[in-house]
């Protein structure tokens, strides 16, 4: 959910109303409060660092004197991973702040959370502390604070330089007024500027001279105090957006999935959906068995029962034998229907002649409902991914048949060169939700099995829209290089 | 009638044949791939082709395209397609271009000989012979559409047995009614779907193409 709200296209860019005077200043208050909440994460661990500094100077004497040590060590480990849960949960803050702010959508890293009934509180401990990316969650946390800590100081250390010069200048001169109103300028929060430490000397020159042109030394001071404090907020301004830049990139690097977690999580979702197809598989097999088992087979048997009992009657009773082989005829042609439906449920023929479109078109001549079929494909995907859209879109219109009270339907069908496309649009009564419906979750599933995902769209009163999208090339050489 | 067979399975193409020479028919030519069947059709001349949807060398709709093409080179030119299923995307591809003369059979069909062979003389004469399957899956899904849904149920059921191909005589004889009353209903048929009185012999194919197209 939270990768697609930070999707890159939901978050363009409105025209700043001051320009790049707005751009930064807009910039150094998210820098400013991503730190703030970067570092708000460093209090839980404040507070563990404290519990086990506590823990590691009185659990010794403990021991000794009041016995139940396992009680402090129960105790530092509960918090030890509430300060881990309250982490994670600082972290995912900036991860989507930076998402919004600094345009770099940031995936979650974090292995699965271990489930079942069985899932204890040591577990959950576990899961959290053996996790790499909890570890680099801290170095992040730890990072902003020094980073933060080290802009905040540059700022302050160069007000502190400023405002000792001023009291060593303002003391000797007399002239308070003419440098205060400049002690307070030079306040950009965040942004590191070399520049700032150069100040004090710039402004303490002008001590050498006579004292009756002091108060003229006092006003080149005050505007020169001046000039460069136009000249850092305006550097400040101009850094400010470069620098949240630089910011994602690293936020990017040390909060999203590094080449490891990536890894295992692509491990797990082929695990998920590889026993789900080996799961399907199996059933669709069965399935299978028990349609030749109970219907073919059984009628090619009793067929052949009858064709030896009209044998047997041939001479004695030519009447009944031929009333038997009629019998029998009747059962050869109801065992060649029931095979036809296994093979149409298996592979649909339309399928494996035309492909998906026609195949498609033949659906819709079947709905007992008005259905449109548009759409174009340059070649045909691979015949898996072929009969996975087939079934998918198959089942989506019995579900629109079934359950929409819908008028009319569209299929629109359509390969980006990357995926295959298909939407399918009912006027119906809507309020399709595929964590209730199983036949959704089920297709859901079978997707999977190809990185496929489908959206379902259906606010109640319609229309519902199901759009799936399986990415695979098309088998003709001219696409299949894009 | 001279007749060119193409099936790609040698025994059911040596059986159409016996079972069409028994009946009095003569087999041009039985061949086994589409590109067969035309060379075949532009060298016999053959008043109808009994054509199986799948054949070498692509084992897709091989048969039904090579028909379509020989269709399109002599137009009019009587096809009965066999297949092992109905489709009715495919007999509405068939009969699009309206001239009848078209079937479009499961190959279970060939089981009843006396049948089948009407069949294919139907189709030679320029009839139509529509497999009760494909009747049966449109008249069931297809019922909510246009002219065809003012169709009251019994003049749906008189048109699907005219779409099988049957004359007014086999209609009644099959709905239990008189001849008459088949003649009413086709009438009526014809009026609700807006087919003119003027070219009376192809109403019975055009009649089929208005719900197999919609």
């Amino acid at each position: 959910m939270s990768i697609t709200r930070t999707a890159p296209e939901l978050r363009a860019r409105r025209p700043r109303p001051f320009g790049w005077i707005g751009a930064g200043a807009s910039a150094l208050g998210r820098g400013s409060a991503l730190c703030a909440v970067a570092s708000a994460g460093a209090v839980p661990v404040l507070a563990m660092a404290c519990v086990l500094r506590m823990l590691l100077s009185d659990g010794t004497r403990n021991i000794t004197t009041h016995g139940p040590y396992h009680t402090w060590v129960l105790l530092g480990l509960a918090l030890l991973s509430l300060s881990a849960v309250r982490l994670r949960w600082a972290v995912r803050h900036s991860r989507r702040l930076v998402g919004r702010w600094c345009g770099v959508a940031i995936a979650e890293p974090y292995r699965p959370a271990p489930t079942g009934d069985q899932v204890g509180r040591w577990q959950r401990i576990s899961w959290l502390l053996n996790d790499p990316a909890t570890w680099r969650d801290l170095l992040w946390t730890g990072l902003n604070v020094v980073g933060g800590f080290l802009l905040l100081l540059l700022p302050v250390g160069a007000l502190a330089v400023y405002g000792l010069s001023y009291l060593l200048i303002g003391g000797r001169i007399g002239h308070p007024d003419a440098s205060v109103p400049s002690a307070p300028l030079p306040t950009p929060p965040t942004p590191p500027t070399p520049a700032a430490p150069s100040l004090p000397t710039g402004s303490g020159r002008p001590l050498a001279g006579p004292v009756h042109s002091l108060l003229h030394a006092g006003v080149a001071v005050f505007s020169l105090a001046l000039l460069l404090c136009l000249l850092l907020t305006a550097a400040a301004l101009w850094a400010a957006p470069r620098l949240l830049t630089v910011y994602g990139r690293l936020a990017e690097q040390l909060l999203g999935p590094n080449r490891e977690a990536r890894l295992a999580q692509r491990v797990d979702h082929l695990a998920a959906t590889r026993s789900d197809t080996i799961d399907s598989g199996a059933a669709e097999m069965r399935r299978i068995e028990r349609d030749l088992h109970d219907g073919a087979q059984a009628r090619l048997v009793a067929m052949g029962m009858t064709l030896n009992t009209a044998e047997q009657l041939f001479e004695s009773n030519p009447q009944a034998a031929r009333a038997l082989v009629t019998e029998a005829k009747a059962s050869s042609a109801k065992a060649l229907a029931e095979l036809r439906d296994l093979v149409r449920g298996i592979h649909p023929p339309v399928l494996a002649d035309r492909g998906l479109l026609d195949a498609v078109r033949a659906l819709a001549l079947d709905l007992p409902l008005p259905a449109q079929v548009a759409g174009t494909l340059p070649a045909r995907p691979p015949a898996p991914v072929e009969s996975a859209a087939y079934f998918a879109v198959n089942e989506l219109l019995a579900n629109v048949s079934k359950h929409a009270g819908a008028c009319r339907v569209w299929i629109e069908i359509t390969h980006n060169g990357e995926a295959l496309r298909i939407g399918v649009t009912d006027d119906g009564r809507g309020g399709a939700d595929p964590s209730r419906g199983t036949g959704l979750r089920g297709l859901e599933r079978r997707l999977a099995a190809f990185d496929g995902v489908l959206a379902v769209s259906s606010p109640p009163g319609g229309p519902t829209i199901a759009s799936l999208e399986i990415p695979c090339a098309l088998s003709s050489p001219k696409t299949s290089s894009c | 009638m001279r007749v060119v067979i193409a099936e790609d399975l040698f025994l059911l193409r040596d059986g159409l044949t016996r079972m069409l020479q028994a009946h009095g028919m003569t087999v041009v030519q039985a061949v086994e791939t589409g590109p067969e069947l035309l060379a075949a059709v532009a060298a016999g001349a053959p008043d109808v082709l009994v054509v199986d949807v799948r054949l070498p060398p692509t084992f897709t709709d091989e048969g039904l395209r090579a028909a379509l093409e020989a269709r399109r080179g002599a137009p009019g030119l009587p096809v009965l397609v066999l297949s092992q299923y109905v489709e009715p995307l495919y007999a509405r591809e068939l009969l699009a271009d309206g001239t009848g003369g078209i079937g479009y059979l499961l190959k279970d069909r060939v089981m009843d000989s006396t049948q089948f062979v009407d069949a294919v003389r139907r189709v030679a004469a320029g009839g139509t012979a529509m497999d009760p399957e494909v009747i049966a899956r449109l008249l069931t899904h297809n019922s909510g559409n246009g002219a065809v849904a003012s169709l009251s149920p019994r003049e749906r059921e008189v048109l699907g047995l005219m779409a099988e191909g049957r004359s007014n005589a086999a209609v009644a004889q099959q709905l239990v009614i008189t001849e008459r009353a088949v003649a009413k209903h086709t009438a009526s048929i014809f009026l609700r779907l807006g087919l003119q009185p003027s070219d009376d012999d192809n109403r019975r194919v055009l009649a089929v193409l208005a719900y197999l197209n919609r």
